[in-house]
């Protein structure tokens, strides 16, 4: 992105302050928060630049103001653009983005409730991560205590808009489900069969997870970054460390990083595995599914006999990763790739085979392109809406930029391709996993970390098997992070199921939400 | 409908052994750390590696308290590798009947530089676990009694990283299969004889699990799974937090792990009901 910001330079004399940073992987400018829309509209406009995240940061004692952070990438660039908009000083609102760019919709609202920032001409300024029963409260201002006690809240939870219309009904679902899932709430209305209108109440989960990474030494945030959303434990790890590492200057010596790519890349398998069969059962093919769990045990197997954990926990370091592989290891890992792939054909020819489960799933939750596009969605839900991005591909990290393999994009935008698409990355994935086998070079699995340089700012992007993860840090003293962003790809993706369902019939909505599987906690963190 | 058949023929019986025979899984899993108390040097690297405050030093002059928490370890081996007098196990059969029981200290004697002279009493030989175990029984038996041998559990997620309902939902598959020994997921807590919480219970699903257990018909049992459902895990109390299940309800067995795996699950469960042998030994 250094050509787009040197042509924003130009477009903009004197309003672009170019930030050198050292971090890798981005390239970073300032600028007065009430020129940025001007500038990232021309950045979208000129340069097809996608805002990728909005986030803010409480920098009121130490530059005596409120700090917008918008992150640009765009494909075939590398390096991702971070643009620093600051507020005057005393100022408590910046100029909105959603009207014309709803992908921003959700996080301008997030950035209201915990800093108390008004997003000036916003089409629904309402709460969107605290629940309307909570005091006016702004947890990620810095004067805002961890562990404040807050009185016990009073009211409606969230008011829903009224659907009305003869023969309309609502149907309240949530936030305790009927199967194994996370919490949140949706509100149906329906007339007949078909869903008219859905609204979503997330946030159930949130427990204060970015202002706890405040608390926390960088060592033991870790810990914490691995349980944003369980289902993808190694993805927010390694996006973590990954941040921290670049804000610290430290390089991760090559076998570590052939390392993580090898579990990242089984993390994508254990979970598209497991998210076929669930797609298998909501259209009552549960035998796809028995089939389906089973793999995915042999997957959770090798997991542990590779880091001692199903989930891969306790394995990513800063600097690395925490243990080595000895040859029993690499050679339990060849064995599984073989077993998981013989398994992996034979599940999909069973699914593939059955017509009433294509029948099911063929036009079924429809997301148009554009309307993914508007949305920014990414990750699974984008691909099979002709949303060509894979932070793998654009912006290569860990060995990456040392696989072959190709990204599925479809068109349709159904949940059939939302299903395709997993299948196509699962085989991809064993692909990668075999070429890193090939090529896993020798050498040290860490780089010793040692103290934190304060004051540092690195983002980071990690394609999870859902989409984009981006962590961006600041570092802080004592080793510990000043700030710490986190962007699960689901925060964005959930507005799109909204679309998605629209039209559709209730019994049909199990498999839509499975087809795009979000994580609860990754968005209410 | 043969390509199922010939799948299913060709693939055979998967299900585990476990609890009937030892659960089997990849040699290098870490469950439980032990700690060898008598030879244990110094236990500060260990609690300083922690991240979650499982192990804690209190020292108080030439004394030294150490508490170890099972209820708050996530697993992670952390303090193994920090120091000797700690080694990982494959043990995962850790549920009980209180928060208390997972918990032991030992005290110890300091050198001048602050490593440990001797152990002086380890409150794992003095533990009374009789009473705490006869208020299990009781428990156990109305269940029994009204229950008979099959159960309907309700699962809730009061804000868990989602980590635990993986594991939850892994009782299902065919490897683990739950619903052999009569034991079932329903959807609604109406017609549950049992909740399943995870997660540290957040603010904003207080009011949902408190409701859900309301509308459990009695006899009903809670079983708090994960460090999150047993003392609010790595996230702890904070302002959106309440930190652990039985801050908002009454929990009668607590599953450590990050996540607990099936088995772990499985034997909590069991335990609930009486319906498993083993209790913790640490
Ligand atoms: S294994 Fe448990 S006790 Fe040991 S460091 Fe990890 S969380 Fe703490």
């Amino acid at each position: 992105m250094k050509p787009v910001l040197d042509a924003l330079q130009e477009e903009f004399p004197g309003r672009i302050r170019p930030l050198d940073t050292a971090a890798a992987g981005q390239v970073c400018a300032a600028l007065e928060a009430a020129d940025a829309p001007a500038v990232i509209a021309s950045a979208r406009a000129g340069f097809g630049a996608r805002l990728a995240c909005v986030f803010a940061e409480d920098r009121r004692a130490a530059d005596n103001a409120f700090h917008l952070y918008y992150v640009l990438e765009r494909p075939a660039d590398p390096l991702y653009l971070v643009l620093r908009a600051s507020l005057p000083p005393g100022c408590e609102s910046f100029p909105s983005l959603a009207a014309a760019l709803p992908a921003v919709n959700w996080q301008e609202r997030e950035i209201r409730d915990w800093f108390g920032l008004e997003p000036a001409g916003h089409p629904i300024p309402r709460r969107v991560a605290l629940h309307d029963n909570w005091p006016g409260v702004h947890p990620l201002r810095k004067d805002f205590r961890l562990d404040e006690v807050l009185p016990p809240f009073e009211g409606e939870q969230h008011e829903y808009r009224p659907t009305l219309g003869e023969g309309v009904f609502q149907i309240p679902v949530g936030p305790v489900h009927a199967g194994i899932i996370e919490p949140g709430h949706f509100n149906f209305a329906v007339a007949g069969e078909p869903i008219l209108y859905l609204q979503l109440r997330m946030f159930y989960k949130h427990k204060g997870t970015e202002k706890l990474f405040e608390h926390l030494p960088a060592g033991r945030a870790v810990f914490l970054a691995e349980s944003i959303s369980g289902d993808s434990s190694f993805s927010h790890g390694v996006a973590f460390c990954q941040a921290v590492e670049r804000a610290a200057g430290l390089d991760v010596p090559p076998r570590a990083v052939f390392l993580r790519t090898i579990l990242l890349e089984l993390e994508r398998v254990c979970n598209h595995v497991a998210d076929i069969g669930a797609i298998a059962t909501d259209v009552g093919f549960v035998v796809a599914n028995a089939h389906a769990g089973r793999l995915r045990e042999i997957a959770l197997n090798l997991n542990q006999e590779l880091t001692g954990n199903r989930l891969l926990r306790g394995m990513v370091s800063i600097g690395g990763v925490r243990r080595d592989w000895d040859s029993a290891q690499i050679s339990a890992l060849t064995g599984a790739v073989a077993v998981i792939e013989r398994e992996f054909d034979g599940l999909t020819a069973l699914i593939l085979s059955s017509d009433s489960t294509r029948d099911r799933l063929e036009h079924t939750g429809i997301l148009t392109p554009e309307k993914a596009r508007a949305l920014g969605v990414v990750g699974v839900g984008g691909r099979a809406s002709g949303v060509d991005l894979d932070v793998r591909r654009d912006h290569p990290y860990a060995a990456y930029g040392r696989m072959e393999f190709r990204v599925p994009v479809y068109q349709e935008g159904d949940v059939q391709r939302r299903m395709q698409v997993r299948i196509d990355e699962v085989r991809e994935s064993l692909g990668i996993l075999r070429s890193a086998l090939r090529q896993l070079p020798g050498g040290p699995h860490s780089a010793p970390f040692g103290r934190l340089p304060a004051g540092r700012c690195a983002l980071s992007a990690v394609e999870g098997w859902r989409g984009e993860i981006l962590h961006w840090v600041r570092t802080g003293e004592d080793n510990r992070l000043e700030r710490c962003k986190i962007k699960d790809p689901s925060l964005n993706n959930w507005p799109a199921l909204v679309e998605a369902v629209q039209g559709n019939i209730v019994p049909d909505f199990p498999v839509i939400n499975k087809s795009f599987n979000l994580s609860y906690s990754g968005t209410d963190r | 409908m043969f390509k199922i058949l010939h799948q299913t023929l060709r693939t055979g019986i998967v299900t585990a052994d476990y609890p009937a025979g030892p659960a089997r899984f990849a040699e290098r899993f870490r469950g439980r750390p032990a700690f060898d108390l008598e030879n244990w040097s110094d236990a500060r690297p260990a609690a300083a590696a922690c991240p979650t405050g499982a192990i804690e030093v209190c020292d108080n002059g030439t004394q030294r308290r150490v508490t170890v928490d099972y209820g708050r370890c996530v697993f992670c081996g952390e303090c193994a590798s920090a120091g000797n007098g700690v080694r990982m196990t494959r043990e995962f059969e850790l549920a009980a009947f209180s928060r208390e029981q997972l918990a032991f200290s030992a005290d110890y004697a300091l050198n001048p530089d602050g490593t440990h002279a001797r152990l002086l009493a380890d409150s794992r030989a003095a533990a009374d676990t009789g009473k705490l175990e006869a208020a299990g029984r009781a428990v156990r038996e109305t269940v029994r009694r009204v229950l008979g041998r099959s159960l309907a559990i309700r699962e809730v997620d009061s804000g868990s990283c989602n980590g635990c309902e993986l594991e939850i939902i892994a009782l299902n598959n065919p490897i683990h299969d739950i619903e052999r020994f009569g034991i079932h997921f329903v959807a609604s807590p109406r017609h549950a004889d049992m909740l399943l919480v995870t997660g540290p219970v957040t603010r904003n699903m207080e009011l949902a699990l408190r409701k859900t257990y309301q509308a459990t018909p009695e006899p009903r049992l809670v079983v708090a799974a994960g460090a999150c459902g047993i003392r609010g895990g790595i996230v702890g109390v904070n302002y959106a937090t309440r930190g652990g299940v039985d801050q908002v309800i009454p929990v009668d067995v607590y599953v450590p792990g990050c996540p607990p795996r099936p088995e772990a699950l499985l034997h909590g469960i069991l335990l609930a009901l009486g319906r498993g042998g083993k209790q913790l030994r640490r």
